[in-house]
């Protein structure tokens, strides 16, 4: 038995190729079904996520199953040439390989990111749901879920933020510890202070106020995050009860003074100040890092820290290639020697007997 | 066969600080739980030492300088482990590994561990809780001072936009801060019980040095959490004060067991 994979990625495919191949996830296990149904192709799992689309099926006929599988696939968006170049067939080690990768995040646009596990679980789940999987492909996903926990234990391919709003949240943990009780202000009401907002939010930080130079813009803002709209030049009147405050108006000064804040921090005796400054012109005068209890970073000081995570996820790639190698061979010395399925089809898909399997 | 223990126990935290230190910088994943388990593996053999050598001197094993050092850096262990674990603060044993190294090496340098044990009887029940206590009290101040070491090493890297290995591993400074209270609040707590115990044991006029000494420690313990109870001192002050206190109490408590 072999494992033949034929799918592209967002690296051999931009979004308009991508989608038109796109599998709605509640078509996932009837489309792994239809392919079961194809010549010589015993078992088949189908994985469709915004970046990748790829069919998987266990066979003893490689070649004849990938060039079925392309026609099926052509045939099915109505223009056989739209793939062409787009799609990468994969059979044997390679293929096995692959899908330790995929599940690791190793193939993922960034690097090590864990959404892709679930996504993988949920497309094998419809398909052994929809009886398209059988022996090879149930051990093959398990394995391949297994290889994806041991990467994601062992190794730091998932540590370290990776982006500015990521970078934020990983500071402010490493300050206040749990978020549960931190309260956040937005000065402006800027695209990137509400994306950091809202993750500083799902991470337990508690309540929000915005407050911006036009009070229905901040009002709009407060209202989508279930936060409170104040009036510019009253946002100091909260300024006792803050832990983090985000900087993001389009003032072309400092809204923030060095002397203002000091006086401000007086009362405030030994509770933290973690102020992010996303907006250009800067908000906060640099100098009020030197503060006690304040902690300032800029948009450059995140991006710099969010940089040094992917330049770390990258060293982790060997020590994760290395990891997944063994279960690879491992996997590929099973499927050597695995009993073939209990059934037999004929060239036309179909099965035809019970095959008679010898007493183990 | 006491003193192999203790050389044993003294190779296992060069090992686990030696180990902590490479795995840091190299960030590798979950470098502390091999930390754990050697500083366990130590402990054991310290414990081991230290039950030996009682039985030898047929009581507690505080009868010169080397037991003493032994029994402080026993005891820092043990402190380590009850706080460690509980406040997600495991790394804590990667800062503790290294002082329990200097002061068990120091320890077995001292002439006083070339010495064979004497059988000493027990000076009864006052003054051998009074110096057991009160040499807890100062592991629980040491691990303060590590804590506070590691609240610096950690502010600092926040401040400066360091976003190195330390600042990965290192715990987020509200829980060094929160540790730092606990234990000096625990060592506070013990070195009193400690000096109530000296006062029962009686004899005071003969350990008349000792007390004094003993007194300005408590006070000035004392004072820290005054001082950070009342809000008059940051979480910063209190690390910084925490190392400087220790190293006091630890000149003092050599000035104390030297003049005996």
């Amino acid at each position: 038995m072999q494992i033949v994979c034929l799918g592209l990625s967002h690296k051999t495919a931009p979004v308009e190729v991508r989608e038109r191949f796109a599998v709605l996830e509640s078509h996932l296990g009837v489309t792994a079904l239809e392919l079961k149904q194809l010549p010589h192709v015993e078992e088949a799992v189908v994985i469709s996520t915004c970046n990748r689309v790829e069919f998987y099926a266990a066979t003893h006929n490689p070649e004849g199953v990938l060039s079925s599988l392309e026609q099926m696939i052509g045939q099915k968006v109505g223009d056989a040439s739209l793939g062409k170049g787009c799609f990468v067939p994969q059979s044997g080690e390679t293929s096995i390989r692959h899908l330790f990768r995929v599940t690791s995040g190793l193939e993922s646009m960034v690097l090590g990111e864990t959404e892709i596990l679930g996504q993988v679980k949920k497309a094998y789940q419809a398909a052994l749901e929809n009886g398209a999987t059988s022996r090879h492909l149930n051990k093959l996903f398990q394995r391949a879920f297994n290889v994806a926990k041991e990467v994601r234990t062992n190794t730091n391919i998932t540590k370290g933020p990776v982006s500015t709003g990521s970078a934020a949240v990983e500071l402010a943990e490493k300050i206040f510890g749990r978020l549960e009780h931190c309260k956040i202000m937005i000065l402006g009401a800027g695209e990137t202070a509400e994306m950091t907002a809202k993750a500083l939010l799902s991470r337990g930080a508690k309540a929000i106020f915005v407050s911006n130079r036009t009070y229905e813009r901040a009002h709009a803002l407060a209202e989508g995050m279930g936060g409170k709209a104040i009036h510019f030049d009253e946002w100091e009147k909260e300024f006792h009860d803050l832990d983090i405050l985000i900087g993001s108006t389009g003032a072309p000064h400092a809204v923030v003074a060095h002397e203002r804040l000091a006086s401000m921090m007086v009362h405030r005796t030994d509770r933290p100040l973690f102020c992010i400054d996303l907006a250009v012109p800067r908000d906060f005068e640099p100098v009020i890092n030197e503060l006690e209890g304040v902690y300032l970073y800029d948009i450059d000081a995140l991006q710099a820290i969010a940089e040094e995570s992917i330049a770390v996820r990258r060293q982790e790639l060997t020590h994760c290639e290395r990891l997944i190698e063994r279960h690879v061979e491992e996997f590929d010395k099973w499927l050597r020697t695995a009993p073939p399925n209990s059934f037999i089809k004929t060239a036309g898909g179909k099965v035809v007997a019970e095959r008679v399997l010898p007493a183990r | 066969m006491d003193r192999v223990l203790l050389a044993v126990s003294t190779v296992c935290f060069l090992l686990g600080f030696a180990y902590s230190m490479y795995a840091l910088g190299a960030r590798m994943v979950r470098p502390a739980r091999f930390n754990f388990i050697i500083m366990l593996f130590g402990f054991a053999l310290q414990t081991g030492f230290l039950h030996l050598r009682g039985q030898t001197v047929g009581r507690c094993p505080l009868t010169n300088m080397f037991e003493i050092l032994v029994f402080l850096s026993w005891s820092l262990v043990l402190l380590y482990f009850i706080v460690g674990p509980t406040y997600r603060l495991s790394l804590l044993g990667t800062f503790t590994s290294p002082l329990v190294f200097i002061i068990l090496t120091f320890a077995q340098s001292l002439p006083s561990a070339s010495l064979a044990p004497e059988y000493k009887p027990s000076a009864g029940f006052w003054p051998e809780m009074h110096a057991a206590v009160s040499l807890i009290a100062y592991g629980a101040f040491a691990l303060a001072c590590v804590a506070g070491v590691m609240y610096l090493i950690q502010e600092r890297s926040l401040k400066q936009h360091r976003m190195n290995s330390f600042l990965f591993n290192l715990p987020p400074i509200a829980d060094l801060a929160g540790a730092l209270q606990r234990v000096l609040l625990a060592g506070f707590v013990l070195l009193t019980l400690g000096l109530v115990a000296g006062f029962q044991a009686g004899d005071l006029e003969a350990h008349r040095a000792a007390i004094i000494w003993s007194i300005c420690v408590w006070l000035m313990y004392g004072v820290l959490l005054l001082l950070r109870f009342t809000h008059r001192f940051s979480s910063r002050h209190i690390a910084w004060m925490s190392v400087i206190a220790f190293t006091v109490a630890l000149t003092t408590l050599w000035i104390i067991i030297f003049k005996h």
